[in-house]
C-alpha cells in the first residue's frame, strides 16, 4: 500500500513539471534543411561552418528525404530550405502554391555522373552517348548481353552492368541524359542505391561497366578507369573533371544541384545569412565534399538573384538536360 | 539365460544403442545450428571492432557530425537513441504490461477476446515502415508532436508493444494457478491479487519480452526516417535538468534529433573509405549501447527473482 501511495504522489508530481516544462519553451534560431541525399554532404558541409562562424547561436539541421520527400515537407512549411537534385516538378510547384508557399531556386554546385569501367579493360577508350543508350535502353533487356552486341569491333564478352537503384536521383538523371526518358532503363543489372557496392562489382570484374557520382570515382581512382564521354552531335570524347563540368563540356552527364529557399523563411534574418553564407562559401566547401563548384560568376549571379527576392523556377517544371547556368540564372521565373 | 532372453536383451540393448546415436546426431545439429549463428555474429562483430578500433576514442562519443571523417563523431547521434529510448520504455512497458495483465486476468472469455488477441499476436509481424507511417500521420500531423524525440519514441513503443503483451501474458500463464487461488481464498480482489502476485512474479518474464522489445527497437531506422528524423544536427535537445526553476525541462521530447543507425547508415553511403570506419566505430557502439541496455535488465531480472519465494 506504501507504494501505492507512493506512487501516486510521484506522478502527480510528474504531471505537473511536465505542464511547466513545455511552457518554459523558448523558441531558438533555427534554420531546417532537408531533402536530396545528393545535395547532403554540401549542406551539411555548410551547416557545420556556418554553426563555427555563428559560435552555435544558430542551430542548423540537415535531413535526408529525398528530392521528391523533401519538396513534400516544404511545400507543407515544415522546412526553410530545400536540397533538391532535380529542378520542382510541376506536380510539387502546385502543391506549393495550394500552401501558399513561395521560394527561390538557386544553384549550389554541379553533381556529374561518370561512367567507369574497370582498369583492366583494354577495349574502351571513349563511349557514345548512343553506345551507352544500346547498353541501358529498356529494349536491351535480356538481348544485349555481351559487349561485342554493342559495337562489333569489341571482344566478345558477358557485358555486366552496374547502376543505380531506381528510388535514386542518379537513376533519373542518367536515365533522361542516356535514354531519353527519365527513369526508362533495362532492368536487368547490379543495382545498388549505396554506391559503394556499385565500385565494389566494377573493380572486381573485368568486363563490368557502371556509373555513380564522380565523388566516388575520385575516391576509388586507383580501382576504377573513368571512361570519356562522345555527346550526340559531338566527335570530342571529353573526360569527367572539375574543368569539364565546369566549363560545361562535359556533357549530358552534368547537372547542376539546388537549394530552395523558402520566401516566408527568407524574412527571418538567420535564413537570410545562412543562404548568403551557402552562396559565399559553396565553391570551396562544395569542392571540399568532391562536388563540382559553380563557377564564380554563378554564385553571384545567384546571390544576386537571392536579395533582389528573385521568386520561382527557372524550369518551369520540368527537369532538362544539359541546361547552362548563365542562362538559366537569368531567365524568368515561375511559381 | 535362455537364447529366447539373449536375444532379447540383445535387440534391446541395440535399440538403446541406435537411439543414442539418434541423441549424438542430433547434439551435433543442434551445436551446428548454434555455432551457424554464433560464429556469423563473431566474425561480423570483430570485422567491425578492426574497422571501428582506430575510431573509437573519446573524442568520438563526444564530437558532432562533420564532413571531416576524422572529426566527425556521434554525439548527437547517441544521445538521441538514448533519449528516444528512454520515451520507449516509459510508454511501451506500463501499456503493454497493463493489456497484458488486463487480457489474462480481466477479459471475459468470449470472441471479442479472441479476436483482439489474434490481432495483438499479429502486429508483432507487421513491417516496422508500417508504423513509421501510422505515426507521421497520428503524432506528427493529428496529434501535432512535430518531427520530435516524443514521436520516434511512441512510434517505437507502439512498435515493441505487440512483443510486450505477449511476453507479459506468457509470463503471467506461468504463474502456478494454486498462488492466484490463494490469494482469492483469502478475499483479495483481482487488482490486489494482480498487484501483489500476478505482477511481481511475472516481472522477469516481462523483462525478457522488454528487453527483446528495445533490442529491436534500438536498430531501427525506416520507421524512424518516416517520421521525420534529421540526418546533421549538431547541437543536443535542451537538457532534462536546469539551473533555474521549475529545475526540470521537458523542450527535449519535442526537440529534432538523429539516431545511431542513421548517422551509421548516412556513413556508409559517403564516398570517403574514412566514413566507412566512422560506420564501423558506431556500430561497435551501437551494438555495446544495446548489450548494456540488456545487461541492465538482466540484472534487475536476476534481483526480481531473488525476491520470489515460491
Amino acid at each position: 500500500m506504501e507504494n501505492m501511495k507512493r506512487f501516486k504522489k510521484l506522478s502527480i508530481a510528474v504531471a505537473t513539471v511536465t505542464a511547466l516544462g513545455f511552457a518554459a519553451a523558448v523558441k531558438a534560431q533555427m534554420v531546417k534543411i532537408d531533402g536530396s541525399s545528393t545535395v547532403y554532404p554540401i549542406s551539411e558541409a555548410v551547416a557545420e561552418e556556418f554553426q563555427k562562424a555563428k559560435k552555435g547561436k544558430i542551430k542548423v539541421t540537415v535531413g535526408i528525404s529525398g528530392t521528391g520527400g523533401g519538396f513534400k515537407k516544404f511545400c507543407r512549411g515544415e522546412t526553410d530550405i530545400s536540397d533538391a537534385s532535380r529542378p520542382i516538378l510541376e506536380m510539387e510547384m502546385k502543391a506549393c502554391a495550394e500552401a501558399g508557399i513561395k521560394y527561390i531556386e538557386l544553384p549550389v554546385a554541379y553533381d556529374a555522373l561518370t561512367v567507369v569501367i574497370n582498369p583492366k579493360n583494354t577495349w574502351i577508350r571513349e563511349f557514345k552517348v548512343e553506345e551507352l543508350k544500346k547498353m541501358w535502353e529498356p529494349a536491351a533487356q535480356g538481348k544485349i548481353t555481351r559487349w561485342s552486341q554493342v559495337n562489333p569491333s569489341w571482344p566478345d564478352a558477358p557485358l555486366k552492368l552496374f547502376g543505380a537503384g531506381s528510388d535514386s536521383g542518379t537513376f533519373d538523371y542518367f536515365t533522361d541524359a542516356i535514354n531519353g526518358k527519365e527513369k526508362a532503363s533495362r532492368g536487368d543489372y547490379t543495382a545498388s542505391e549505396d554506391d559503394n557496392v556499385l565500385v565494389q562489382g566494377v573493380s572486381r570484374d573485368v568486363n563490368a561497366i557502371g556509373y555513380f557520382g564522380l565523388a566516388y570515382y575520385v575516391e576509388n581512382k586507383d580501382k576504377l578507369k573513368a571512361v570519356p564521354i562522345v555527346n550526340k552531335g559531338s566527335t570530342k570524347a571529353v573526360s569527367p573533371g572539375i574543368e569539364t563540368v565546369m566549363d560545361g563540356t562535359y556533357q549530358p552527364l552534368a547537372r547542376p544541384i539546388f537549394i530552395y529557399v523558402s520566401e516566408k523563411a527568407m524574412a527571418r534574418p538567420e535564413v537570410k545569412e545562412f543562404v548568403e553564407f551557402y552562396l559565399r562559401q559553396g565553391a570551396k566547401l562544395s569542392k571540399e565534399v568532391g562536388y563540382v563548384p559553380l563557377g564564380k560568376q554563378h554564385y553571384e549571379l545567384a546571390l544576386k538573384n537571392f536579395k533582389a527576392g528573385k521568386l520561382g523556377t527557372g524550369f518551369g517544371g520540368k527537369a532538362e538536360v544539359g541546361v547552362k547556368l548563365d542562362d538559366l540564372l537569368r531567365r524568368e521565373a515561375k511559381l | 539365460m535362455s537364447d529366447a532372453t539373449a536375444v532379447k536383451v540383445r535387440e534391446i540393448r541395440a535399440l538403446i544403442a541406435r537411439h543414442k546415436r539418434w541423441d549424438i546426431v542430433f547434439g551435433t545439429i543442434g551445436v551446428l545450428s548454434l555455432m551457424i549463428g554464433v560464429l556469423t555474429f563473431t566474425v561480423l562483430f570483430l570485422d567491425m571492432l578492426i574497422d571501428g578500433a582506430p575510431r573509437l576514442t573519446w573524442d568520438f562519443l563526444t564530437s558532432f557530425p562533420s564532413r571531416k571523417p576524422g572529426q566527425a563523431g556521434i554525439l548527437s547521434a547517441w544521445v538521441g537513441s538514448t533519449m528516444v529510448m528512454i520515451v520507449t520504455i516509459c510508454a511501451a512497458v506500463p501499456l503493454g504490461v497493463g493489456a497484458g495483465v488486463y487480457l489474462e486476468e480481466y477479459a471475459p472469455k468470449n470472441w471479442m477476446t479472441d479476436l483482439i488477441e489474434i490481432n495483438v499476436t499479429n502486429l508483432a509481424g507487421v513491417p516496422s515502415i508500417v508504423y513509421g507511417l501510422l505515426a507521421l500521420g497520428l503524432f506528427v500531423y493529428q496529434f501535432g508532436l512535430g518531427q520530435s524525440v516524443l514521436t520516434a519514441g511512441l512510434t517505437l513503443a507502439l512498435l515493441i508493444l505487440p512483443v510486450i503483451i505477449v511476453a507479459t501474458r506468457e509470463a503471467i500463464r506461468s504463474i502456478p494457478a494454486a498462488i492466484r487461488e490463494g490469494s482469492y481464498a483469502l478475499g483479495a480482489t483481482k487488482w490486489q491479487t494482480a498487484a501483489y502476485h500476478i505482477i511481481p512474479y511475472s516481472l522477469p518474464g516481462i523483462l525478457t519480452g522488454v528487453i527483446i522489445g528495445l533490442a529491436r527497437a534500438i536498430g531501427e531506422t525506416a520507421p524512424i526516417i518516416t517520421v521525420g528524423a534529421l540526418t546533421f544536427i549538431a547541437f543536443l535537445p535542451p537538457a532534462p535538468l536546469q539551473a533555474e526553476p521549475p529545475f526540470i525541462s521537458f523542450e527535449w521530447l519535442l526537440s529534432g534529433f538523429t539516431v545511431m543507425p542513421i548517422q551509421m547508415f548516412n556513413w556508409t553511403s559517403r564516398p570517403e573509405a574514412a566514413f566507412q570506419s566512422n560506420a564501423a566505430a558506431a556500430g561497435v557502439v551501437l551494438l555495446v549501447m544495446t548489450l548494456s541496455m540488456n545487461a541492465l535488465a538482466i540484472y534487475i531480472r536476476y534481483r526480481l527473482r531473488k525476491n520470489i519465494k515460491w
